[in-house]
């Protein structure tokens, strides 16, 4: 017997009382959501920045590779997508445009489409994702009920820079992935 | 060795005893501050409870329901009834790779399964990729927690071993430091390997989707670089439909580290072009427990490691002191029904005070299946040594004349004997408590002097 046929019989074989699936009701919280949704990205060690803010802040930096899909800001790249994710070993700037975002917890939704490249706001050393203010949802059960049915391959709830506190539980910003995370409201 | 032998070991360090029971209990505060933040908090409880329920019960179904859409999103579905099974389709796939070295991020059902072993014998190289399991895997332990698999050292051995593995500065223990080192060396390892395998934290039935949930960004760096993407799910992973994600992703990270989310968050849907993601669901003792009715709702685990976090017992033994891939006490209600002999002090760990099952997201009786399982320990081990002792106050109890000879003997004895006898390992009573002092009368002889 193969395992499928194993594991499959081996649960069909017992009497189990029926339970219903429940319902998930409509929950919502009061308050601004453009304000819990910037204390949100905060509390998980990003920033929210404003449009000038944000040009200011890459002006400044000193960074010369950098990667947008953001229309709005297409004109701040200096190289194109690669072909190959192995390429983004030393990008240092990413900036993509965010579908929405949920004021809870900060949390962004991405898909193949504003991603490009799936390990693209993983590898880069720095994020940059561009949002709608009137693009905020209140908890994860209206962000899920947006995407009830799309369809990408991928899909990412992105809502901080690359962190751990595997040592003595001290914080550390920066693990693996992108060292930070800047929101860009416009 | 048993639990109570394990956490002797434990704390023997007492300082870092006290160190690690504190840590942990500054993460459950972390828990109820942010819960508290969720007016629907323990309606949430509830959902996510109900949902699972409502799993178990349908679980076939679902599965079938999963593997069906899965294929026709291109992923590519294994079946595995065991570890064995499990590890061997691994390294098959591998090997069709020609990949000799791999990155993994947290699986617990990779440990459960012994992966890494299994596949270093067979000449592969596996890289844990998220920092506390590289260190545990640096110092070939197994993780001391599901969630903070390091939680168990101190920066100062992890800076020693960092300086002796990845040439750090000797003495230099910042954290920040230590984890920019990791994050070089990591980085080296994802940029490198063709295949990535990976945990899964929620499998959905009505999409054909997986989830993957970290805060480093680990099982991402690694999948989306390689070119093969090999997801091990325990087959009670499996969630109806996406909007239940809704409920157990604000209860996941809330309960675990007491954050709102965890920040990344990945939905597997198929794969790049020109790639491939496996996905195995694997039982391993998983259908065992759905039988035992009693036990059955042990399976709505999320591996949150809440209980852990709270229980007094796990603060102040160590994850290590449980012998257990999952630890603390919902590894004492999971492990007795994978090898009950082997794990059969584990249910005993605990005094039952019920936090374990208070904090549950998913509001597993923990407790009372601890209770439950020592019922079964004691009918299939029969004879303790507590049972012979029993047995012998049976008969003193029976006799009157034996109780009134056996009481006053037995205050004489503990005034005149030797610490060394009471406290004898043969009675396990006097392991690790003081016995009162001694009354110089019965009740009875008071009694009749006062009040006859």
């Amino acid at each position: 017997m193969s395992s499928r046929e194993k594991i499959l019989s081996a649960i069909r074989s017992l009497t189990l009382e029926p339970k219903a699936l429940p319902d998930i009701p409509h929950f919502s919280n009061p308050g601004n959501l453009e304000e819990r949704f910037t204390q949100s990205i905060s509390c998980n060690k990003g920033e929210v920045l404003s449009k000038s803010e944000f040009e200011e802040w890459l002006s400044t930096s000193g960074f010369s590779k950098v990667i947008s899909l953001s229309p709005q800001f297409s004109e701040l790249a200096t190289l194109s997508l690669p072909e190959d994710p192995h390429a983004l070993e030393t990008l240092e700037v990413a900036i993509l445009d965010g579908q929405f975002g949920v004021a809870e917890n900060g949390a962004i939704w991405l898909e193949d489409t504003q991603l490009g490249l799936r390990a693209l706001p993983f590898a880069t050393e720095h994020l940059v994702i561009v949002l709608d203010r009137n693009r905020l949802e209140d908890t994860m059960h209206q962000g899920y009920d947006k995407i009830a049915a799309a369809q990408s391959g991928f899909g990412l709830f992105l809502a901080g820079p690359s962190k751990t506190a595997d040592i003595e539980q001290s914080l550390v910003i920066g693990a693996q992935g992108a060292k930070s995370l800047r929101v860009v409201l416009v | 060795m048993t639990h109570p032998e394990n956490a002797t070991e434990f704390l023997k360090d007492s300082q870092k005893a006290k160190w690690h029971d504190e840590t942990l209990w500054f993460v459950r505060d972390k828990r109820d501050k942010v819960s508290k933040g969720i007016p629907e908090w323990e309606q949430l409880r509830d959902l996510a409870s109900g949902i699972k329920d409502n799993v178990l019960a349908n679980l076939a179904d679902y599965l079938e329901e999963f593997e069906r859409n899965a294929t026709k999103n291109g992923i590519i579905v294994h079946w595995a009834a065991d570890s064995e099974a499990h590890n061997r389709l691994v390294l098959e796939i591998l090997q069709q790779q020609n990949c000799t070295a791999v990155v993994k991020s947290k699986s617990i059902l990779t440990e459960e399964c012994h992966l890494n072993p299994y596949l270093e014998k067979h000449g592969v190289e596996v890289v844990d990729t998220d920092l506390g399991e590289r260190i545990v895997q640096f110092l070939n332990q197994p993780p001391s927690h599901i969630v903070l698999p390091a939680i168990h050292l101190k920066k100062g051995e992890i800076s020693e071993l960092f300086h002796e593995k990845l040439h750090t500065e000797k003495g230099n223990e910042d954290p920040a430091y230590l984890t920019q080192a990791a994050r070089v060396h990591l980085r080296e390892k994802f940029f490198a390997a063709k295949v990535a395998i990976t945990g899964v934290n929620f499998g959905i039935a009505e999409t054909g989707e997986f989830v993957v949930c970290t805060n480093e960004g680990n099982a991402d760096m690694g999948v989306h670089l390689a070119k093969v993407h090999i997801a091990c799910m325990g087959i009670e992973k499996i969630l109806p439909r996406r909007k239940d994600l809704g409920v157990f992703l604000r209860l996941l990270a809330r309960s675990a580290t007491g954050q709102p989310i965890t920040n990344y968050n990945s939905h597997f849907r198929s794969p790049s072009p020109e790639k491939e993601i496996h996905i195995i669901l694997v039982d391993n003792g998983r259908t065992a427990q759905l039988a035992r009715e009693k036990f059955r709702n042990s399976l709505k685990c999320i591996r949150c490691g809440a209980c852990m976090n709270t229980c007094p017992i796990y603060r102040r033994s160590g994850g290590f002191s449980y012998n257990s891939t999952v630890p603390g006490p919902i590894g004492s209600i999971l492990s007795p029904g994978l090898d009950l002999k082997k794990h059969s002090s584990l249910p005993f760990a605990s005094t039952l005070c019920g936090s374990c099952t208070d904090v549950c997201p998913v509001k597993i009786n923990i407790h009372e299946q601890l209770y439950e399982w020592r019922q079964e320990v004691t009918k299939t081990q029969g004879e303790f040594a507590k049972g012979l002792s029993m047995k012998l106050a049976n008969g003193i109890f029976k006799s009157p004349l034996a109780y009134k000879i056996s009481g006053s003997l037995m205050r004489n004895a503990l005034k005149s004997l030797p610490n060394s006898l009471i406290y004898h390992p043969l009675n396990i009573w006097g392991k690790n408590r003081n016995l009162p002092d001694p009354p110089k009368e019965s009740f009875q002889q008071w009694y009749r002097k006062n009040r006859s």
